[in-house]
């Protein structure tokens, strides 16, 4: 699961009202490399949630996000590659994704996060 | 400019759906095209004209299309060989002039349609071109400039092909052709990691073409399978994302090896950003995600081949079992039990969500089946955030069709829709079971298809017609 998807989740249990953003547990990460697209890049920028964004990347151990965001950053290409780094290519391959207001925890298993939820959570 | 588009005579609903959402794409805006066919065609010919505004729009389309044969400039045509003379002859100077000089270098293709012809008859119609002033080199690989003569069957009996009143001849300068080579290169039996409804390599890439997939765009498939759709997205250059609700197909496939990511690596292309196990009847997507994807193809479960499953015990949605708690100490490796989806529940599912999640101008994909009978605009789903651009179906039985929808997203996704949609998500949950014994009788899809033929059979080919149109 690279951090662009966990961006996008939350835990959608029946009454959690801000069941965004998931804290993240690292069992195992990974780096998997991905062609850097800056038309891409620029794209999505406005469609995250920075500080979600800027936390998780710290979670994973990313220090080198800035905690905010400025579209004259978009120009620089140092600032491109490492927000593709980041985003993309940050892969956490075991682990779990735990919601905020419940503590459920949503597994994460050969990097595919299980949102599924109980019978008693829809 | 008048361009001949020559198509396969394949998939014949899906043919002009394709040059038209290429030429938007190559375009990067909205035109109405103009089509024309000549007189004694019938509608299923394969034979059109459009109206483009270059030769390079054209060509670009030509390559990346599926079911396109080549674009072409015509220089004549005619029912005859005579005919044919008389109509090159009054073709503009200015058209032939640049290709006919003498240090070019030529050949002419005879490309037939219904017919077979011997090499020697090839050749005979070559040379009697010889009118055209050719000044340049014959050279059969790689000529500068290619010309084809495509002859059609003139007879009425028209085994398998679309009737045609009279013989037809063109003579046309070669603009582009498609690149075949790629639908057999994606084929589903060289596919490493297959599922028993994985989507055929020809029409994934046609959905990837109505949905416009290009580099930079982020693609959606909620039902994503074995990934046999993103496939063709990330061919087109677009990133993808998919989920699914089953999680030993995205997971784990058939070992290390052979599993979605597999597929994507066997053609060296990006796999997907993201898979995710998640019920699309409960997505979770976080409240304020919005106009995020650029497209969502997909081919939702309709209960004919494969059903479609939704989260939910079900007894539970039926009512004869009260809710009930998991305990603490089995929660870790309890599996959720889930209960039929409903076509029209999945449907309005779908609508909602793409509403929602694509960019304004976005397109939403997907195949709807119908009764053959029930294939008209009036019958397809609608939704106001969504207009229908194109409808193309596919016999599948003399019973059912399939329908690929193409709709773009023109409206926004206003909270008062998103009310409207909780409304009728909550009617599905309150009305489950009412839904799902509707679903069973006599008018579901599966029942129209399933059920025993009350029908005489025919008797022998007499009553079967000899042209089948949508059928090939």
């Amino acid at each position: 699961m690279r951090l662009l998807t966990h961006n996008m989740l939350s835990c959608n249990i029946k009454g959690v009202t801000k069941g965004f953003p998931l804290s993240i547990e690292v069992q195992k990460l990974d780096t998997k490399e991905t062609d850097f697209n800056p038309d891409f890049l620029r794209n999505i920028i406005p469609k995250l949630e920075w500080k979600a964004f800027h936390d998780a990347a710290v979670s994973v151990g990313l220090n080198d996000i800035p905690e905010q965001v400025d579209p004259v950053m978009l120009e620089y290409t140092e600032f491109l590659q490492k927000f593709h780094h980041a985003l993309l290519e940050v892969h956490l391959e075991e682990g779990a994704l735990i919601c905020p207001e419940t503590g459920r925890r949503f597994p994460v298993t050969k990097g595919v996060p299980n949102m599924l939820l109980l019978e008693d959570e829809v | 400019m008048w361009f001949l588009c020559y198509f396969l005579h394949r998939l014949l609903d899906y043919r002009i759906p394709e040059v038209e959402s290429l030429a938007r794409l190559f375009l990067g805006e909205k035109v109405d095209l103009k089509w024309r066919q000549s007189p004694y065609h019938h509608p299923d010919s394969p034979f059109y004209f459009i109206d483009l505004p270059s030769e390079d729009i054209a060509r670009k389309i030509a390559s990346r299309s599926v079911l396109l044969k080549g674009i072409f400039e015509v220089w004549g045509e005619g029912r005859t060989y005579e005919e044919l003379r008389v109509s090159i002859e009054a073709c503009p100077e200015e058209k032939k002039a640049p290709y006919l000089t003498p240090d070019s270098t030529f050949k002419i293709v005879v490309d037939t349609f219904g017919k077979i012809l011997s090499l020697d008859e090839q050749t005979e119609r070559i040379h009697s071109m010889s009118y055209i002033p050719f000044l340049g080199v014959v050279k059969l690989k790689c000529p500068e400039h290619k010309f084809w003569l495509i002859e059609t069957d003139g007879n009425d009996l028209n085994n398998g092909l679309p009737p045609a009143d009279n013989m037809s001849i063109l003579f046309a300068r070669e603009i582009g052709v498609s690149d075949r080579k790629v639908v057999v290169k994606y084929e589903l039996s060289r596919r490493n990691y297959l599922g028993p409804t994985a989507m055929d390599a020809e029409v994934a890439l046609l959905m990837a073409n109505q949905a416009l997939a290009k580099p930079g765009n982020l693609v959606y498939d909620p039902f994503v399978g074995t990934g046999s759709i993103l496939v063709a997205a990330a061919h087109f250059g677009a990133m993808t994302m998919g989920a699914d609700i089953d999680i030993r197909v995205i997971r784990d496939g058939k070992g290390p090896d052979k599993n979605v990511w597999s597929n994507f690596k066997q053609y060296d292309l990006t796999p997907p950003i993201g898979l995710i196990r998640a019920d699309n009847n409960v997505p979770p997507w976080r409240s304020n995600l919005s106009e995020v994807f650029d497209a969502i193809i997909c081919d939702p479960p309709y209960g004919v081949r494969a059903g479609g499953r939704k989260s939910g015990g079900r007894k539970l949605l039926q009512g004869t079992r009260d809710p009930y708690k998991i305990d603490e100490d089995r929660r870790k490796d309890h599996i959720p039990s889930t209960a039929p989806y409903t076509l029209a529940e999945c449907v309005h599912d779908l609508l909602d969500l793409a509403a929602r999640l694509l960019v304004i101008g976005g397109r939403l994909v997907f195949f709807y089946p119908a009764p053959r009978d029930e294939c008209g605009e009036e019958y397809f789903p609608k939704h106001p955030c969504f207009t229908l651009i194109a409808n193309s179906e596919q016999i599948l039985s003399t019973r059912y069709s399939r329908c690929l929808l193409t709709m773009e997203k023109t409206g926004k996704y206003t909270d008062e829709l998103a009310a409207e949609s909780k409304r009728i998500h909550q009617e599905f949950k309150d009305n489950h079971a009412e839904m799902l014994q509707e679903s069973r009788e006599n008018g579901s899809l599966h029942h129209i298809v399933f059920s025993p033929s009350s029908e005489t059979k025919l008797n022998g080919t007499e009553a079967r017609p000899r042209y089948r149109g949508k059928y090939v």
